[in-house]
């Protein structure tokens, strides 16, 4: 029962998810202003012909910042969906396989690491190594660990009990391969839905641990640091929070969409109802 | 019944024991020395070690988590690094804010969701069901925040109804508590709602095929009748389960819904903490945030025992 074309929200997802990652790439190449070009008869301005989207406090120009910002919300996800899918996945792939003491350890082991939700592990790093992207990055990347433990593992376990796996053990193929060739590819599907959702969390963590100040240290922007600096204006001038606000909530939604949309398109059975 | 609960319990002292474990782990093995930490860059060796002494950091590790470790079970934290004063009295007054921030809002996000999400499954494939969903979908890629942000801005400056931050204690000024606390808890219930709606729904939609509502509909009840009578509690066992995980990404939210809204609890401790690199503050602080979930995880398990009778069942059997 494998739908053939792709849901509207898969679709939707794909092209905010690409947007994104577009202007993180063009960002590289072209801003209509320098981000950090501090003008200070400029601050605070509307949007104009010049200034697309207004200007901050410092007469910064906001769509460069937005642009910019866009790096480090992909880089902070990227490296730490690595992180997570790196260690997560063969972690719950070898506890499938093993079952036993080695399975019990490690599932036990991912249930008290759920307890640390990863903002909160990103500030017990900045405590003890200061606020920078890789600290975030690392935090956000261990806390996803268990949720890629636990999907590689329950992937695994149906695929074991699957003929083409009992026929390779049969043949006294070496585990390794037959993780490599037969459970990796079958299990591929629910780890890419895992990357999605993972990836939508880690960026709303990423926005909350740089609004707090612990994230990226100036003067690089970032949209969450970008929401902290509009603290002070939030009555005067919404619009400096508006626009990072913005880019923050479709960045989550996009990386959500793509994860349900994966989900229902990949394997129906496992949609729990289509939002 | 018992038995089962007493294995509950038995679960939870385990998993607290892990906690503690991993906190100290991840606080005192990995990073360096508090003492140098404390001392600042430019400090000698000798002042560092004078520190490391007063502290009990030269001791070995497990010297120093035991001595920490049994401080916890008297409800003592120790004395700050930082500020030289007890982390005990301090933690105590600040987790109360944070505990009516988070219960006041997961009952507002509970109110607002199992409604709306049974809703949304009785019509799923009318207009209001679908404007439900998609009401959802939009609420849980808002963090909250942003809705506080939003909220602090309308409703707080440019409206002028309702304070825009602070904190009163309810015996002061009960008005002035309560208004304090309606933006601040709409912030933190909105994407918790957002989030169960989607639980509740598709728990309501699963239940809505079962034998028992269409027999309970040929009884004569409604079908909002039925489902409010017969349906609703056997919906209510993912749900719960969905609100026992979503309580720690609630109480994580509410560190940084009280810097939002200036409100002096647990999470404005952490910040200023971690500002001080006030380690054993720190180390304090999320040593707690962790306890509040895992007692709530444990509250949940309990609540399953009572409120499915198959689980009650197989207890039984088990006895």
């Amino acid at each position: 029962m494998r739908n053939t074309r792709p849901t509207p929200a898969f679709l939707v997802g794909a092209a905010i998810v690409a947007l994104i990652a577009a202007t993180a790439l063009l960002s590289f190449f072209f801003t209509p202003f320098d981000p950090l070009q501090v003008n200070a008869p400029a601050r605070l301005q509307g949007p104009s012909l010049q200034h697309w989207l207004g200007t901050d406090n410092l007469g910064r120009d906001l769509l460069s910042r937005i642009l910019v910002g866009a790096r480090i919300t992909l880089l902070v996800g990227v490296v730490s969906v690595g992180i997570a899918v790196l260690i997560g996945t063969p972690v719950g792939i070898w506890a499938g396989m093993r079952r036993g003491a080695v399975e019990e350890i490690t599932m036990r082991g991912a249930d008290i690491l759920l307890a640390f939700p990863a903002l909160l592990l990103a500030i017990m790093f900045a405590a003890i190594y200061g606020a920078s992207t890789v600290s975030a990055m690392a935090a956000i990347g261990l806390a996803s660990v268990p949720g890629f433990a636990r999907v590689a593992r329950a992937g695994t376990l149906q695929v074991m009990n699957a003929e083409y796996v009992l026929a390779a053990r049969a043949a006294a193929q070496r585990p390794v391969r037959i993780a490599a060739r037969h459970v990796l590819p079958n299990i591929t599907g629910m780890l890419l839905i895992q990357c999605s959702v993972t990836f939508a969390l880690a960026v709303l963590a990423e926005a909350a641990l740089s609004f707090l100040g612990l994230g990226t240290p100036p003067p690089v922007p970032s949209w969450g640091r970008m929401l902290q600096e509009s603290q002070q204006y939030w009555g005067t001038f919404p619009a400096m929070a508006l626009w990072p606000g913005l880019a923050i909530a479709s960045a989550v939604m996009g990386f959500n969409l793509l994860g349900d949309g994966l989900r229902d398109w990949l394997d129906p059975k496992l949609g729990r109802g289509k939002a | 019944m018992l038995v089962r609960i007493a294995g509950n319990l038995a679960r939870f002292v385990l998993s607290l024991l892990a906690a503690t474990l991993a906190v100290f782990a991840l606080m005192r093995v990995l990073p360096g020395d508090p003492a140098a930490i404390a001392a600042g860059e430019n400090a000698t060796p000798e002042v560092v070690a004078g520190l490391a002494k007063q502290f009990g950091t030269d001791r070995p590790l497990p010297v120093q988590y035991w001595d920490w470790f049994s401080g916890l079970w008297r409800g003592d934290f120790g004395v700050s690094y930082v500020t030289r004063t007890d982390i005990s009295p301090l933690v105590a007054d600040k987790v109360q804010v944070s505990l009516i921030l988070v219960t006041l809002a997961m009952a507002l996000a509970l109110a607002i969701a199992i409604p709306a999400g049974t809703i949304a499954a009785v019509r799923h494939n009318k207009p209001s069901g679908a404007v439900i969903a998609a009401a959802s979908q939009l609420g849980i890629a808002v963090p909250g925040f942003l809705l506080g942000i939003v909220l602090v801005s309308f409703f707080a400056l440019r409206l002028g109804w309702l304070p825009a931050n602070g904190w009163v204690a309810p015996g002061v000024d009960f008005a002035g508590f309560l208004a304090r606390l309606v933006l601040p808890v709409i912030a933190l219930a909105g994407v918790q709602s957002a989030i169960l709606v989607r639980y509740v729904r598709s728990a309501v939609l699963e239940v809505m095929h079962e034998d028992y509502l269409r027999t309970a509909r040929a009884k004569g009840l409604s079908p909002l009748g039925a489902l409010v009578r017969h349906g609703l509690r056997n919906a209510a066992i993912p749900v719960l389960t969905v609100t026992s995980v979503q309580f720690s990404a609630l109480i994580i939210g509410a560190v940084v819904i009280e810097r939002v809204f200036v409100i002096p609890g647990l999470g404005s401790m952490l910040l200023s903490a971690v500002g001080n690199r006030d380690l054993l503050t720190v180390q304090s602080v999320v040593m707690v945030l962790v306890a509040i979930t895992l007692v709530v995880n444990l509250l949940v398990d309990v609540l399953y025992t009572i409120v499915d009778p198959r689980i009650r069942a197989a207890a039984q059997g088990e006895r």
